[in-house]
């Protein structure tokens, strides 16, 4: 970012933001906008109370729940899709479309499927999440060098070796850029998940903040989400950059 | 030294005294692209024969349906007598693009054809770390591949393809993306090689002065769809210096003599 023509690093620009939200803030400018400090202090309470004990237990464990099953079914998917012709004619358009349609309109339908509760959220993180999965992996498996695949079929490799010892990792990169992806479309899923059920973990949080007008509390949990998606991805990136290493000159 | 043509035109070769892989009847199609037309061909053991022919005349088709990868649509293909479609423990290949794990190191690598047939994990690394000296890479086994130059990734190529003791090396093109000093010095390490541990090479190449340098046998292929033209041996006496093999005669009539086979193909 530049201002006036001085180059301003990422943390001073950010600080710049705090401080606008801040004067902001105590001028009462904005209705629902506390002064940043108070939301600050709103968070150091916040994470100290059971129930935000409570529902973040239960948020991450919804969270966690659905990843694991859209990493389960995502990277077999993709994989298979990358390798056998008819399945990935037969499937493409739909993955395609399930990635980029909106699908906060289709939670309502996950509500009726599976009920005013939790699993409900564990769907939704699904949906959300394993289709960029699922066509990350099969780009990666797709990008294989077919004489890799030779190579392990002229040494005797049986289907599984074939699989376990060189597909799976030969596609390790794209299936990880994928399952960052995922993560972060997932948050998405827990969320708006839980704020269209409402009754659940920080969707319960949300509900209560708003209705009573707790603004500050309200916003220091979005923050709290916010920092949760970024360090999330952070970790991710992180493997994917040691796994990109070893993949060195492909 | 003169070298012998064996014979002209795609009449069926007969059967030599002892040859270790035998090439009948094999014909492929790609879709409508006919690649092989009814190739007959015999493979002495213990030589090192050479696949020769302008590009995209099948010469890596045939290779590799003689290694089971791709199946022919007429022929058959036997190894000691015994007829193959599949890939097999007694034939390992070499590949172009050297088919490294990048993941994996050297020593990974190489021992990578073992550990597919299950063998245990000291033992094949034993046996790996022996091929690694034997092509030059001492101390490398724990570098990746993305660590090494081409020449040293093709060796790693070719010490796994030593480590799984099989009779036939299916070479394809090794040394393509190789530089010249190397190439040179790689050529000398498989004449070498194949005095030393009494295999049966197969081995493509579109360079004649290659063929001609290495090779106790050149086939030279028509182009598509590939068929048997013809079948040199150069006959070059190998032990003495690999500077005096370039400017002998014989070598050097050798190659002028396959170029004028072939020319007729590039113009
Ligand atoms: N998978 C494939 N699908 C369709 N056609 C193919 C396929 N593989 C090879 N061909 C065709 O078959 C012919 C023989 O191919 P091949 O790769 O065996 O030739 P080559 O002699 O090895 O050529 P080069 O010297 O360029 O490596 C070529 O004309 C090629 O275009
Ligand atoms: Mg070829």
């Amino acid at each position: 970012m530049t201002l006036f023509g001085y180059r301003v690093p990422m943390m001073a620009s950010l600080l710049v933001w705090c401080l606008i939200w801040e004067i902001i803030g105590r001028a009462h400018l904005v209705f629902l906008l506390p002064p940043l400090s108070e939301v600050l202090a709103a968070a150091v309470h916040l994470v100290q109370t059971a129930s935000w004990q409570n529902a973040t237990i239960t948020t991450l464990r919804a969270f966690v729940m659905g990843m694991a099953l859209s990493i389960l079914f995502g990277v077999p998917l993709g994989i298979l899709m990358g390798r056998v012709k008819i399945a990935d004619d037969l499937l493409g358009m739909w993955v395609n479309i399930f990635s980029s349609a909106p699908l906060s309109a289709l939670v309502p339908v996950l509500m009726i499927l599976f009920g005013f509760g939790e699993r409900t959220i564990v769907a939704a993180v699904f949906l959300f999440a394993i289709w960029i999965i699922v066509l990350d992996t099969r780009a990666g498996v797709r990008h294989i060098s077919p004489s890799l695949v030779e190579m392990a079929r002229s040494y005797g490799a049986s289907r599984r070796a074939l699989y376990t010892k060189v597909i799976l990792l030969a596609a390790l990169p794209e299936i990880l850029a994928g399952i960052r992806l995922g993560l972060i479309r997932g948050v998405k899923g827990v969320v708006i998940g839980q704020l269209l059920v409402a009754i659940v973990g920080y969707g319960a949080l949300f509900e209560t903040f708003s209705r009573n007008f707790r603004m500050a509390e309200f916003w220091a949990l979005t923050i709290i989400l916010f920092a949760f998606a970024l360090l999330v991805a952070q970790l991710i990136e992180q493997a994917e950059a040691k796994v990109e290493y070893y993949a060195g000159a492909r | 030294m003169r070298a012998t043509v064996l014979r002209n035109g795609p009449s069926p070769v007969s059967a030599s005294a002892d040859s270790i892989v035998e090439v009948r009847g094999v014909s492929k199609y790609y879709g409508s692209v006919e690649a092989l037309r009814s190739i007959d061909l015999d493979f002495p053991r213990g030589k090192l024969t050479s696949l020769l022919g302008p590009s995209g005349c099948g010469k890596t088709t045939l290779l590799k349906i003689i290694a089971g990868l791709i199946t022919a649509d007429a022929g058959t293909i036997a190894i000691d007598g015994k007829y193959v479609s599949t890939p097999g423990p007694e034939r390992a290949f070499v590949f172009q693009d050297f088919a490294l794990m990048p993941w994996a190191t050297v020593l990974r690598n190489v021992a990578f054809g073992l550990e597919l047939r299950g063998m245990d994990k000291t033992k094949r690394e034993n046996i790996a770390r022996h091929y690694i000296d034997e092509v030059g890479l001492a101390g490398f086994g724990d570098k990746y591949p993305h660590e090494l130059s081409g020449g040293m990734r093709q060796r790693v190529g070719l010490a796994r393809a030593l480590s799984v003791d099989a009779d036939v090396l299916l070479l394809d093109e090794p040394f393509s993306a190789v530089d010249e000093q190397n190439r040179r010095k790689f050529q000398e390490d498989l004449i070498r090689l194949r005095t030393n541990q009494n295999k049966t090479f197969i081995f493509v190449t579109h360079s004649i002065e290659e063929a001609v340098y290495i090779s106790d046998r050149i086939v030279l292929l028509s182009p598509r769809p590939g068929r048997v033209s013809q079948v040199i041996e150069p006959q070059i006496d190998r032990s003495v210096d690999p500077e005096r093999i370039h400017r002998d005669k014989h070598y050097l009539d050798t190659v002028e003599e396959i170029w004028q086979g072939l020319k007729q193909y590039v113009e």
